[in-house]
């Protein structure tokens, strides 16, 4: 709304010369043409490489093989672990980060508390990857700290079927990137919830559930969908931490398509092409859902 | 008015979160300290640093590091100044633009360009085919923050001002722009630093030895050096984030930094 009049604003002053104005917005374009080319070279053509790839046989033939291969049961099994997986950490990290989050943005908090957070999340945000592997093996792993001190008080976690390299282990690690990315992403939403809200809203006599279930959540609706959909995306696009702690002991998309391109599979390199085209399908569907559930909220809240 | 306190419950919430935080780091430390049962000492360290490889692959991924940073801030400074200043409805589509990297998955855009480039041996025989991915990689926090840095400024006033006064393009964008840029260009730079120095899919993917594929190698054998690994780059991490927040005060900007190399 707001660029919009700062667009209407800008193009005002201007509206009398208007042929003049027209052949220099065609000179314009020339200006970012560079990083147009680039990202088209190094983002756009790539990915669509893969899709037409994806369709293709070695010498160049249409084909639905590959993409047929995806629906046999071991690939289908895989799409399911990684999107288990990504919902899962999303909703643990993403409802605690929101908890922490509001607990530090509220009114009463103390100072000093918000910009820690910030730092800390930001941190731990980062990082990511191989350290973060490490630093949970040193932790949870069979000769972890944590697992160490369970075990000298007669608790032995991997005797009770916990292990660190696997489906539980793995969401435990991802939400050590997914509560802080929350607490970062909806922070500033937080604060546009307005103390007067809250305060008109209890001297109409609602109680705090209330509050939440009809002014709190509607309101933060969009940024909350906006948030679980970037934490679902950035657990499913996750390879580095996966590949340094699971290795071929679970059976996710991104630790495939490695395999692919490492040769370590038997398949060829067209069907590693039909796999990330799986991958590009299931985000961009989470993507236009979101705008659509979106778009939803936004004529709700009018 | 009453002054509402923090309840038991956001207290809990707060005091949990410090807890999940810190003992992973907590228990890297230990174990990068380790040399035996109950004995501590800095040899995970000593090994560390006295590997050539290690030395090797942190040069490689700084290199990387820096001529990411210079190629993007070549190709979006310009380019984020002159759609601010005359292409204005073009935001959103660079908006849409500089998200797309999130839509497309690291791994599946190595898969993308070894395919596409496959015959292009010039590109892909030495790092710079990381270069240009990882100037992609970087494309999001690159974009919002010079996006921002732009609209903290009156750029069509500085840029009529200076054109008045017989500057060109190249004099207005060198002395007028950067220097009243240089916060968000510097916090760009400590982002794009950080997710190039962890950035693991990739470099593995196209069988560069970069640091943390050097990481990945030592933590497959060596678990304490592993540790110190961890440590070491956490230190990095935090260098970086400490640096932005310090800038954020110079520039008095506000926002989340996050880069993902998950």
């Amino acid at each position: 709304m707001t660029s919009g009049a700062q667009e209407a604003g800008s193009a005002l002053p201007q509206a009398p010369s208007l042929p003049t104005r027209q052949r220099k917005f065609s000179f314009a374009w020339l200006g970012v043409l560079p990083f147009f080319a680039y990202v088209a070279t190094f983002l756009l053509v790539p990915s669509i490489w893969l899709v037409v790839g994806a369709f293709q046989t070695d010498s160049g033939a249409f084909t639905t093989v590959q993409v047929h291969t995806l629906f046999q049961q071991q690939y289908l099994d895989a799409y399911k672990t990684s999107i288990e997986i990504s919902l899962a950490s999303a909703l643990i990290g993403g409802v605690c980060g929101l908890f922490v989050a509001y607990s530090a943005v509220k009114e009463g908090a103390p100072g000093w508390i918000r910009p820690l957070l910030t730092t800390f999340s930001g941190v731990a945000a980062n990082f990511a990857g191989i350290p973060l592997a490490f630093a949970w093996v040193a932790t949870l792993g069979t000769t972890g700290v944590i697992t160490a001190f369970l075990a000298n008080h007669g608790i032995d976690l991997y005797q009770h079927g916990f292990t660190l390299y696997s489906f539980t282990g793995l969401t435990v690690v991802y939400t050590y990137f997914q509560m802080p990315l929350m607490i970062l992403v909806i922070s500033p939403a937080l604060d546009g919830v307005r103390t007067e809200w809250r305060e008109a809203a209890t001297n109409l006599g609602a109680g705090q559930l209330q509050f939440w279930r009809y002014v709190g959540i509607p309101i933060l609706w969009p940024s909350l969908l906006g948030a679980f959909v970037l934490l679902f995306g950035s657990a499913f696009a996750a390879y580095a931490t996966a590949a340094a702690l699971v290795g071929t002991e679970l059976n996710l998309v991104p630790l495939l398509i490695g395999n692919v391109v490492n040769g370590n599979n038997t398949s060829d390199p067209q069907f590693g092409d039909a796999l990330a085209l799986g991958m590009i399908v299931i985000i961009g569907f989470t993507v236009v859902l979101n705008i659509l559930l979106q778009r939803r909220s936004d004529r709700w809240l009018r | 008015m009453k002054r509402s306190r923090l309840s038991p419950w956001n207290i809990l919430w707060l005091v949990l979160a410090a807890v999940y935080f810190l003992v992973p780091l907590y228990g890297s430390l230990e174990f990068s300290l380790e040399t035996g049962p109950g004995q501590y000492g800095f040899d995970a360290y000593r090994t560390i640093l006295h590997d050539p490889q290690f030395r090797n692959s942190f040069l490689l991924s700084l290199r990387l590091a820096i001529f990411t940073v210079i190629i993007s801030t070549v190709l979006m400074v310009p380019t984020v100044y002159w759609v601010n200043l005359k292409l204005p409805r073009l935001r959103r589509v660079m908006e849409t633009i500089a998200l797309l990297p999130f839509v497309v998955p690291p791994v599946v855009l190595a898969v993308g360009i070894l395919r596409l480039f496959a015959s292009f041996t010039w590109l892909l025989s030495g790092p710079q085919v990381l270069v240009v991915s990882y100037v992609i990689l970087a494309l999001p926090y690159t974009y919002r923050s010079l996006d921002a840095g732009m609209r903290a400024m009156d750029l069509r006033t500085l840029t009529e001002a200076a054109q008045n006064m017989g500057a060109n393009w190249v004099t207005v964008l060198w002395r007028i722009i950067l220097p009243n840029l240089r916060f968000a260009m510097l916090s760009a730079a400590f982002l794009t630093v950080t997710l190039v120095m962890g950035e693991y899919t990739m470099s593995s993917l196209m069988l560069f030895n970069t640091f943390a594929v050097y990481m990945n190698y030592i933590g497959g054998s060596q678990a304490n050096p592993a540790a110190a690994l961890a440590m070491i780059s956490l230190a990095l991490t935090w260098v970086a984030m400490l640096a932005i927040l310090f800038i954020g005060r110079g520039s008095n900007r506000r926002g989340a930094h996050v880069v993902g190399t998950n």
